[in-house]
């Protein structure tokens, strides 16, 4: 099994580096022939502006809107997720996404740099040992459709910060700074 | 909950890795980098050239002009603070300021210190021209590196003698015997902890971009292939002819900066870069990357 990861800007070579710690092999994906013949795909953190751009200019967004419509897995931690979404407050103007789940996700939610944290996050699903998220200027979800499940809240004010659609996954932290791979694993099970 | 830790600090940088940071003067110059597709701005009152060209003290911007470019965009906001100014960089965490640069192109405040970066909520950037000179700036808190370059001059070869100075020195730290260590971080000027952290990993224990002197896409490239993990441009796009087209085109560079195909067709199309300058014909005094300790 391979694993693309989005490589236009932002953090993907720490996801490379989960998949590595699991066992799996990634391959980064900068244009559209690097989407051949994957199953799964991770949008990482960066910009969510700067990568949208670039998606545009390189031909990434409808060929990833017809592959999710096919049912590729794939999940989006922070910008990944404003990618994801298929309303975001707080845009940048009309900024290009690929709108794909079912999500109403507003930028930076917790303020600026200076607001950004670690916390504990509820996800009954890891099993009972808690997950530690850390929060860059990140984004929060404030509503989820009829076919979003929430896998995750805040525990601190029970914000939504991770959800589920079929085999789309999004998550508003970063799992791939927190050295725990628990949700990595989770994501290759989807 | 814990707000402002070290993992948060590095955290934004690794959130800007493989993107451009551009310098803006203005809140429309922020607005067309944004468009342009930038990672973060850098807020300045004047670009490096211009603060090269005028002379004088050079100081953190003014308070009202962060502001504003603040407000305009959504993407990061950077601001410079003087080395060593440390009141100037509790100014800019109160204005809200993202990232702190904690910079040589400002006239120095203190000639012995810098700033003890360890005791702000909002994370620093640090210049190095060496391994020792990044790792004393990340014993003193910086969250992020970049090389010095000569900012201002549009004259890539600084910027490449300092990544090439720091990825050498790391591959020299890897192939020695541990109890050469010591010695090396003695020699490093650098605390040994951090020294034998670089010898295991083969990196750095932060982010590094590349800064001063880069001009076109090509530059941009060059250093990523050289290994740092993002880019400040300075000077290089608003004193150049065609300022949206070549932000387009540098940050679009900076992440295809191994296909020389790709590389090819972003350079269609540019008008003039900044002029450049020989670093030669530059007085020993005058030069910026000197200033640190």
């Amino acid at each position: 099994m391979t694993v693309g990861i989005l490589a236009l800007q932002g953090d993907f070579r720490e996801h490379a580096e989960a998949l590595q710690r699991l066992g799996v092999t990634s391959r980064l994906v900068r244009l559209p022939q690097h989407l051949e013949g994957l199953e799964r795909l991770i949008i990482p953190g960066g910009e969510s502006t700067t990568i949208g751009k670039l998606m545009v200019t390189y031909n990434l967004l409808e060929p990833l809107q017809q592959r999710a419509n096919e049912h590729l897995a794939i999940w989006g931690t922070c910008a990944g997720a404003i990618l994801m979404a298929r309303q975001i407050d707080n845009a940048y103007r009309d900024q290009p996404r690929l709108g794909i789940m079912d999500i109403r996700i507003r930028r930076n939610t917790f303020g600026r740099q200076i607001d950004s944290f670690e916390a504990h996050i509820d996800l009954p699903l890891l099993g009972a040992e808690p997950l530690k998220g850390v929060f860059i200027r990140a984004p929060g979800i404030e509503s989820a459709g009829p076919n979003v499940e929430v896998l995750g809240r805040l525990s601190s004010d029970g914000t939504i910060v991770a959800a589920r659609q079929q085999r789309l996954l999004v998550t508003t932290f970063h799992p791939e700074l927190a050295g725990d791979d628990r949700l990595h694993r989770y994501f290759l099970t989807l | 909950m814990e707000r402002a830790t070290f993992t948060t600090k590095v955290g934004l940088a690794q959130m800007l890795k493989g993107g451009v940071i551009m310098d803006v003067v203005t809140p429309e110059q922020a607005r067309i980098a944004e468009e342009a597709g930038a990672a973060a701005v850098m807020a300045l009152e004047r670009v490096p050239a211009d603060i090269r060209a005028q002379g004088g003290v050079a100081r953190m911007s003014s308070a009202d002009l962060i502001l504003a470019i603040i407000e305009a965009v959504t993407i990061p906001v950077m601001a410079k603070a003087r080395i060593g100014h440390f009141v100037e960089a509790q100014v800019l965490e109160a204005l809200g300021v993202d990232y702190i640069d904690e910079s040589e192109v400002l006239t120095p405040a203190d000639e012995e210190h810098h700033i003890n970066k360890h005791a702000f909520r909002v994370p620093f950037v640090c210049g190095c021209r060496d391994l020792g000179e990044a790792l004393r700036r990340v014993s003193e808190g910086a969250a992020m590196l970049r090389t010095k370059g000569e900012a201002g001059t549009g004259n890539v070869v600084e910027a490449v003698r300092h990544a090439r100075a720091v990825y050498s020195q790391i591959r020299t730290l890897q192939n020695m015997h541990p109890d050469e260590l010591f010695l090396a971080a003695k020699q490093l000027q650098s605390p040994y902890e951090l020294v034998r952290t670089v010898a295991e990993t083969g990196r750095l224990p932060v982010v590094n971009f590349a800064a001063g002197g880069i001009a076109t896409p090509a530059d941009a490239a060059l250093m990523m292939q050289l290994g740092v993990d993002g880019i400040f441009v300075g000077s290089g796009i608003f004193k150049s002819s065609d300022p949206a087209q070549r932000a387009r085109a540098i940050v679009e560079a900076t992440t295809h900066y191994n296909e020389p195909e790709i590389l090819a067709q972003v350079s269609r199309g540019l008008s003039d870069a900044m002029p450049g300058i020989e670093i030669s014909a530059i007085p020993a005094e005058n030069l910026l990357a000197t200033r640190g300790w």
